[in-house]
């Protein structure tokens, strides 16, 4: 077990070890909003239509923001408004790329179906279509895959569009009602692909939930394949059928899975941009449509949340994006550290106080829970974006009493075994099957609280939750790995063995009572000398103790006690009872 | 408290006792009247004082300062509001950002003075505006809806590993007590409630389990085979349970209330307001009240629910009639004896 707990520890090292020295990890838990400092971003929004804003939509743009900002880790951003009409985002660190897209993501998704695709290149100047040979309409389209939507400026915007180095200036928003001709940029999996699309059939805001999964196969069975799971309301249940009807013709025409007719795909396009064309393969009825085909989980999950968060009809412009810096001063984090110091310092003076020696294995735990925890926090900093926020640290501290309270309720289950006659090995046995139980049910509880937590609240309590459970699991690691294995090692020794009287464990200072004391006697707590009671009064007495509670007992045979003292003469053995 | 680990041994084989169970009508007095006292205090006072996190509030821009030190800031807004917890930081290089509670039309214009003297700016480099919550109410009623189901699992789980739903009925009521009193003392110091109190409010609320968890579990081994013994009734038997842990409640408690204690004293007496000392003031009444309300409320409660069972009655009617024939035979024998 203590071998096992090394490796665990030497593997956490290495992890970070290995991530510091790619650049990517740091020794030093990233810090949050409130002690490092971050980046503010004010974000207008911008509602469909061009109208004002209404408070209603400010708080749903806060609740968006905070579902994307939330979604990419446990950061505690903070997200406000100013003035009712901007979003005010604070995020620690300086937002990664990522971060930034899923903030300003656009609201406005739709569906449009494909007229024609090309690669990602923009057509060489000599060898574009000469003017006479441009596709003309020969009639009005009658529907969004009619290729009469292609015009002569259409297919030149097309030929020339160059999807490999897309210029960075930001368009017009296209209008749902006309064709459009756009990039999917390139991705690992394929290079960049330009579109021709027809106008809008389904918009984003039909969209009513959206997941991802793993798969099934056609007997159930879960396939190694990530799929992306949509799910539309009434109205583009109904458009969506349509659509598919209309697209599926083209993909049993243009000869099923080998076929190459483009106008068999439709395409999902975020702000102007296409982020996935699948095929319709069938006609989805139900309006629950399953994406599938060379999807890893992240580009899974990545289109998921697009499609979901993209289907609310709000967008945001970036208006600043300042440096801020951290709102508690250094003073604050020190004078924590040093107060959580000062408080670790008097929690080792008691321990050794209340288990002697005993103490040194519930120091040398809490030091290696705190290796482990910080070893974790410093990984899923760099791999989760788990920031320490002044709460967290002050969170921290405060788990160090519910870490030793595992101990405690180790340790005293011991000296019940021993309080109860058995040798230290044994009690250290049977004390620990009592305690695991005690142990498991009780962090039971804390996982419990910490796994709801996390994923059903937001933002600080998020974070909270976080380390609540991750606290949790370092406990649970080192009283099984360490603290057991080393007592039982302990128990072996002669200084413990044998009940030295700083071990902590001394069996005298215990009042052990050897639990036979022969003729089958077991010892039971009445196991007492009965106090003398005179014989005139013994039967009265005896009626008097029936009634009495175990307390009451107690109450008289220490009255008792005292007045025998009083007669001997000595008060000593009365005031010793009597505290 | 030398003789610490004697005091312990007289608990654990019930030379000492202390009865918890006996007198918890009285207990349960005092826990209802405290709790009747922390719903009507904050009420009396006005409601909760809820910090700029959940209200919103104002937000000064002071552009082109000459120095950095959010403590000009700071002060420049106590001047005028006594006691207000501003929010200072450094946008930008050259910008200051100082936010605070809702403020009236006047206050702002003194702050807006103040600001301008501290930091060496002329009158149109300060701006104020109004900044809503940090912690709306999305993030509230999330967390509400986290915490309701986080109760009503842990229900299901202590109902489950307990075998007895009055278990997790008992846990539940010492908890709620205990967060009862805890707000209702955080409401009488004042201080502003921020999202670090709350977080506080989160960790006591699950430490109260989780020190109820550890009792029940003694109570549970200790009542597991009731009816095959005459030695106590059921409630003694949860009386034992309580006492012979007591030791490890007052251990776990000092070492978990030391850390905090030296935040709340050392920390936030030196610091002032802030995180730390909203944070810790709610941990440190939590972890005392929840730990006490495991001992007195939670378990004596429990004791109350099951003893009226009839199995339970009958097995108490045993005892009493065990202990009448031990006491009989004594006065029989009618000389000084040990049994």
């Amino acid at each position: 077990m203590l071998v096992w707990l090394g490796v665990i520890i030497a593997a956490m090292t290495a992890v970070l070890a290995g991530g510091t020295i790619a650049g990517q990890a740091s020794w030093a838990p990233k810090l949050a909003l409130d002690l490092e400092g971050g980046t503010q971003m004010i974000l207008a929004p911008k509602v469909e239509g061009g109208s004002g804003i209404t408070e209603d939509q400010l708080n749903q743009a806060v609740a968006i923001i905070r579902q994307r900002v939330d979604g990419s880790g446990v950061a505690e951003a903070e997200i406000s408004t100013q003035s009712g009409r901007n979003v005010v985002v604070s995020l620690p660190g300086t937002p990664a790329k990522e971060t930034r897209a899923l903030i300003q993501a656009s609201a406005d998704m739709n569906f449009r179906p494909v007229l024609q695709t090309g690669a990602g290149a923009a057509v060489p100047a000599a060898s574009r279509t000469p003017d006479a040979k441009l596709p003309k309409p020969t009639a009005a389209p009658a529907n969004s895959s009619d290729q009469n939507w292609i015009t002569p400026a259409i297919y030149k915007q097309f030929e020339a569009l160059d999807c490999d180095h897309p210029s960075q200036d930001k368009q017009q928003r296209s209008d749902p009602a006309k064709p459009l001709v756009t990039c999917e940029p390139a991705s690992a999996k394929s290079p960049a692909i330009k579109y021709i699309l027809g106008p809008v059939e389904v918009k984003g805001s039909n969209i009513k939930s959206s997941s991802f999964q793993l798969q099934r196969g056609a007997q159930g069975a879960v396939t190694n394949e990530w799929a992306v799971n949509i799910q539309f309301d009434d109205a583009g249940t109904t458009k969506f059928k349509e659509v598919t009807q209309r697209l599926y013709q083209f993909y049993s025409a243009g000869g099923g899975q080998t076929g190459s007719d483009p106008r068999a795909q439709f395409a999902i396009v975020l702000d102007d941009q296409v982020i996935s064309a699948p095929r319709s393969l069938a006609v989805i009825t139900d309006g629950r449509p399953q994406i599938t085909g060379g999807f890893t989980e992240e580009s899974a999950k990545a289109l998921s949340d697009q499609l979901r968060f993209g289907a609310l009809p709000i967008s945001f412009e970036i208006q600043s994006e300042q440096q801020i810096s951290a709102t508690l001063g250094g003073e604050q984090l020190r004078m924590g550290m040093l107060a959580g110091l000062i408080g670790l310092l008097l929690v080792v003076v008691y321990s050794l106080f209340q288990y002697r020696a005993l103490g040194f294995v519930t120091v040398a735990s809490l030091v290696i829970a705190g290796v482990l925890t910080f070893l974790a926090i410093a990984i899923l900093g760099w791999t989760e974006n788990y920031r320490l926020s002044l709460a967290g640290v002050a969170g921290l501290i405060v788990a160090i009493g519910q870490t030793a309270d595992s101990f405690i309720v180790y340790f005293e289950r011991i000296r019940d075994e021993l309080r109860e006659g058995r040798g230290l090995v044994s009690a250290v046995q049977n004390g620990w099957k009592r305690a695991k139980r005690t142990i498991l049910a009780s962090k039971a509880v804390n996982l419990l609280a910490a796994v709801v937590l996390f994923f059903v609240a937001v933002g600080n309590v998020r974070g909270f939750a976080f380390t609540l459970g991750l606290t949790a699991i370092a406990d649970l690691i080192v009283v099984f790995m360490f603290t057991h294995p080393t007592l039982q090692l302990l128990a072996r020794t002669k200084f413990f063995g044998e009940g030295h009287r700083f071990s902590g464990l001394d069996p005298k200072r215990l009042g052990a009572v050897p639990l036979y004391r022969g003729a089958g006697r077991v010892r039971t707590p009445e196991d007492k000398p009965v106090a003398v009671v005179r014989a005139k009064n013994t039967g009265a007495a005896a009626e008097a103790e029936r009634r009495m509670t175990i307390a009451e007992r107690r109450l008289a045979e220490k009255q008792e006690q005292a007045q025998q003292a009083q007669l001997a003469g000595s008060s000593k053995s009365a005031s010793k009872e009597g505290k | 408290m030398v003789n610490f680990s004697t005091f312990g041994n007289e608990l654990y084989t019930g030379k000492r006792s202390y009865d918890f169970v006996g007198y918890r009508k009285i207990w349960f007095l005092v826990a209802g009247i405290a709790v009747a006292l922390s719903i009507l205090i904050p009420i009396a006072k006005g409601g909760f004082n809820l910090g700029i996190e959940f209200r919103g509030g104002s937000e000064f821009t002071v552009s082109n300062v000459r120095t950095t030190d959010s403590s000009l800031g700071e002060k420049a807004v106590k001047d005028v509001v006594a006691g207000a917890v501003p929010r200072v930081a450094n946008v930008a290089g050259t910008t200051m950002r100082i936010q605070t509670d809702k403020l009236t039309d006047d206050q702002t214009l003194q702050i807006k003075e103040g600001l301008t003297k501290a930091y060496g700016v002329t009158d149109n480099e300060v701006t104020s505006t109004f900044v809503g919550p940090t912690w709306g109410a999305d993030v509230t009623k999330q967390a509400l809806l986290g915490l309701a189901i986080f109760v009503g699992l842990a229900a299901v789980l202590m109902a489950l590993y307990f075998r007895t739903w009055k278990m997790s009925l008992s846990a539940l009521v010492g908890m709620a007590v205990t967060m009862f009193i805890t707000a209702g003392v955080y409401g009488l110091s004042d201080f502003e409630v921020t999202p670090s109190a709350i977080i506080g409010f989160l960790t006591v609320l699950s430490y109260s389990l989780y020190d109820t968890v550890v009792v029940f579990d003694k109570i549970r081994e200790n009542t597991s085979d009731i009816q095959a013994s005459t030695r106590r009734t059921f409630a003694e038997e949860v009386n034992l349970a309580i006492n012979q842990t007591l030791v490890r409640s007052i251990n776990t408690m000092v070492v978990a209330i030391l850390p905090v204690g030296a935040i709340l004293f050392i920390g936030a007496g030196l610091l002032g307001a802030g995180t730390l000392r909203d944070l810790s003031l709610a941990l440190f009444v939590g972890i005392l009240v929840g730990t006490a309300a495991t001992i007195f409320i939670a378990a004596p409660l429990y004791a109350a629910l099951r003893q009226g069972e009839p199995d339970l009655a009958k097995q108490a009617k045993r005892v009493e009639h065990r202990r009448a024939e031990a006491a009989a035979k004594t006065a029989s024998a009618a000389t000084p004896a040990t049994a």
